[in-house]
């Protein structure tokens, strides 16, 4: 088991060599001279020589790159214009916030496409495969922004069940001391029921709104997978012999129906991390997303980078678990590799 | 749909035309066992008319400010009502039609044309060519692809163009493996084979052979991605990347209204939302009937 991990491990480096590749190129295709930029306006030529050589942008590219990833290994992500902080700093501070996010919508999203997909495929033609069909045809179609609106506006505005749909906590309250990041987790950490409330209460239409994206290709996903096994037939050999239906939907067939469906899970997190942003945006949620899209409206481009990058690292990590999952759902795996 | 219905009076001559004949008669037999393809269908003739129209048959300027009082709700004068700059929504959800779908429809085009030559060099000259290209591809599957598309797109600068090569370039990954996979199984196939012994250079075995070959999976993509490609770039100008604000585009008009909503202006946002997710669901829709045409064994 240890040896698979690393060498799972091994095999995800040249994906992370091609993610900084691909983020030094974005840095170099700033419109216009960098250096120029970072000079500001008003600088001379001589103070652009300046700044391009502080940059180490007169130098050859295969030198910059090695400065840049030599950076990255040290933690330098660059400085943020707007805030004067180093962008790691910002980037750590505000991450708490969007993982909080995404994961709860990925787990809400799991808990209710998985169940239905199932009932679906047991029972084709019923109503319940119907309302999986209707809701995996529907779900693809919502552009997340819209929903995030439309469901503040009926929940917050009409029905006024959601508190303002601004920000993770209420201004009037005081955020709980800081050991996971995430506030929820913060404030039972803390005791603070409440407070607990009140954080759970501000993630309801956010968290809802990235679920229902994702929803639809779960559930698709397993729909389809279920109904695959189900007519396998050691499937039929398991009814035959006499076994609970429940028996075989849960231990025969959803366990063998599972691997596709952990496959999707790592798109769908690709589609959770990007859909994020625009969810940040919508709701006001303090996270890397939104920062990320301040720096770019203040034309300042290292946090976009950073934020990017960050984006590209918990993805391929995410993968890396997804690689490891299929060993423990599916032996078959391990004994192959 | 009189249009897709096969001519009564073609005879079956060359072997052209015979195909074509049993592919539009397999396109009738499709759409009229099908009917949510045929009303996906009419839908999407209606959104690519008004895209083409559009200019001429919006009853106010779009980017004309005051036309009428501001924030208006819908009346019988501005049916979609009027946003904060007093513009008739109305108006410019009809023009924004043809920017989305140019940038929908080009994105996808793009990865189509480029992906399919580039796969299918990769799967059938192999070697190193191959090795560099699918490392390419692993390089930009490594990324969350709305995340690739916004630091493309805030990279290169803020233009329509830029959304669209994002978009395209995200998408590459996806065709480029279809065709790579496609012409790899037939590269060595009986009749590249004779083919090759009658003389044919590889330019010309892999255009008139192997791409055509390649084809329906392809299409299959293609109609998956639709859908995604005008919701990509909807988010991307949501987010204020792409078209800059006095543009009609749906994504920017949802911006627009963002603000509104929670004070209870909701027809701002309502209306260009749902026509982008109208749009959305019509390709969405229309990629599943065209799964059915091409790919009969995907049907689910």
């Amino acid at each position: 088991m240890g040896r698979l991990i690393l060498r799972r491990l091994l095999a995800a480096l040249p994906n992370l060599l091609g993610v900084v590749v691909i983020t030094f190129v974005l840095t170099r295709a700033l419109p216009g001279d960098p250096a120029a930029y970072f000079a500001g306006g008003a600088a001379t030529q001589e103070a652009v020589d300046q700044v391009r050589r502080q940059l180490g942008l007169d130098r050859p590219l295969h030198e910059q790159f090695l400065h840049y990833v030599a950076g990255l290994a040290r933690g330098d992500f660059g400085l943020s214009i707007t805030t004067g902080q180093p962008v790691l700093q910002e980037l750590l501070t505000r991450l708490p916030a969007s993982i909080e996010l995404v994961l709860i919508a990925l787990v809400l999203a799991c808990a209710v496409a998985i169940p239905l997909g199932v009932a679906a495929a047991s029972r084709p033609g019923s109503w319940i495969d119907q309302l999986c069909r209707i809701l995996t045809t529907a779900g693809v179609s919502l552009p997340t922004f819209f929903t995030g609106l439309l469901l503040a506006y009926v929940f917050y505005f009409l029905l006024g069940w959601a508190p303002s749909p601004l920000g993770r906590l209420d201004p009037y309250l005081t955020a709980p001391p800081t050991v996971t990041g995430l506030y929820t987790v913060d404030a039972l950490f803390a005791g603070d029921a409440k407070l607990f409330v009140a954080a759970a209460k501000q993630m309801i239409l956010p968290v809802l709104t990235l679920g229902i994206f994702v929803l639809a290709p779960l559930a698709r996903m397993t729909r389809a997978s279920m109904l695959a096994v189900l007519s396998a037939d050691f499937v039929r050999t398991a009814r035959a012999s006499g076994l609970s239906t429940g028996t075989v939907l849960v231990r025969y067939a959803f366990r063998n129906a599972l691997l596709p469906v952990v496959t999707t899970l790592g798109m769908v997190f690709s589609f959770l991390l990007g859909m994020s942003v625009i969810v940040e945006k919508v709701f006001a949620w303090p996270g890397v997303g939104s920062f990320a899209l301040e720096a770019l409206v203040a034309s300042d481009y290292a946090p976009v980078q950073g934020f990017v990058l960050t984006m590209a690292l918990l993805y391929t990590l995410l993968n890396l678990v997804i690689d490891l999952l299929y060993v423990v759902i599916d032996p078959r795996v391990r004994l192959a590799s | 749909m009189s249009a897709v219905v096969a001519p009564a009076t073609a005879v079956p001559r060359g072997g052209k035309e015979e195909g074509r004949k049993t592919f539009w008669s397999h396109a009738k037999y499709v759409l009229s066992d099908n009917p949510i393809t045929l009303f996906a269908a009419t839908l999407f003739m209606l959104f690519v008319l008004v895209a083409i129209l559009g200019p001429w048959i919006a009853p106010y300027n779009p980017l004309a400010t005051n036309v009428g009082p501001s924030l208006q709700p819908p009346s019988l004068k501005h049916w979609f009502g009027t946003d904060s700059l007093g513009r008739d929504i109305l108006s410019r959800v009809i023009v924004a039609t043809r920017i989305d779908f140019v940038i929908a429809l080009s994105a996808v085009g793009a990865s189509f044309v480029v992906g399919g030559l580039l796969g299918a060099c990769a799967g059938y000259f192999g070697g190193w060519l191959e090795r560099i290209v699918m490392r390419g591809c692993d390089m930009v599957m490594s990324f969350p692809l709305f995340v690739l598309a916004m630091g493309i797109v805030a990279a290169m600068g803020n233009s329509v163009a830029n959304i669209i090569l994002a978009t395209a370039v995200v998408n590459l990954p996806f065709y480029i493996r279809v065709a790579r996979t496609e012409v790899n199984v037939r590269r060595e196939a009986g009749f590249i084979e004779a083919a090759r012994l009658a003389g044919n250079g590889d330019a010309r075995i892999l255009l008139v052979h192997l791409i055509p070959n390649a084809m329906p999976p392809m299409m299959v993509q293609v109609s998956l991605n639709m859908g995604w490609a005008i919701l990509n770039a909807a988010g991307l100008s949501f987010i204020g990347l792409g078209v800059s604000p006095p543009a009609a585009e749906w994504g920017i008009m949802v911006a627009e209204g963002a603000g509104y909503i929670i004070s209870g202006e909701w027809w701002v946002a309502l209306f260009p939302g749902s026509v982008l997710m109208l749009a959305v669901f019509t390709f969405n829709l229309l990629g599943d009937g065209l799964r059915d045409l091409i790919d009969p064994r995907r049907r689910t």
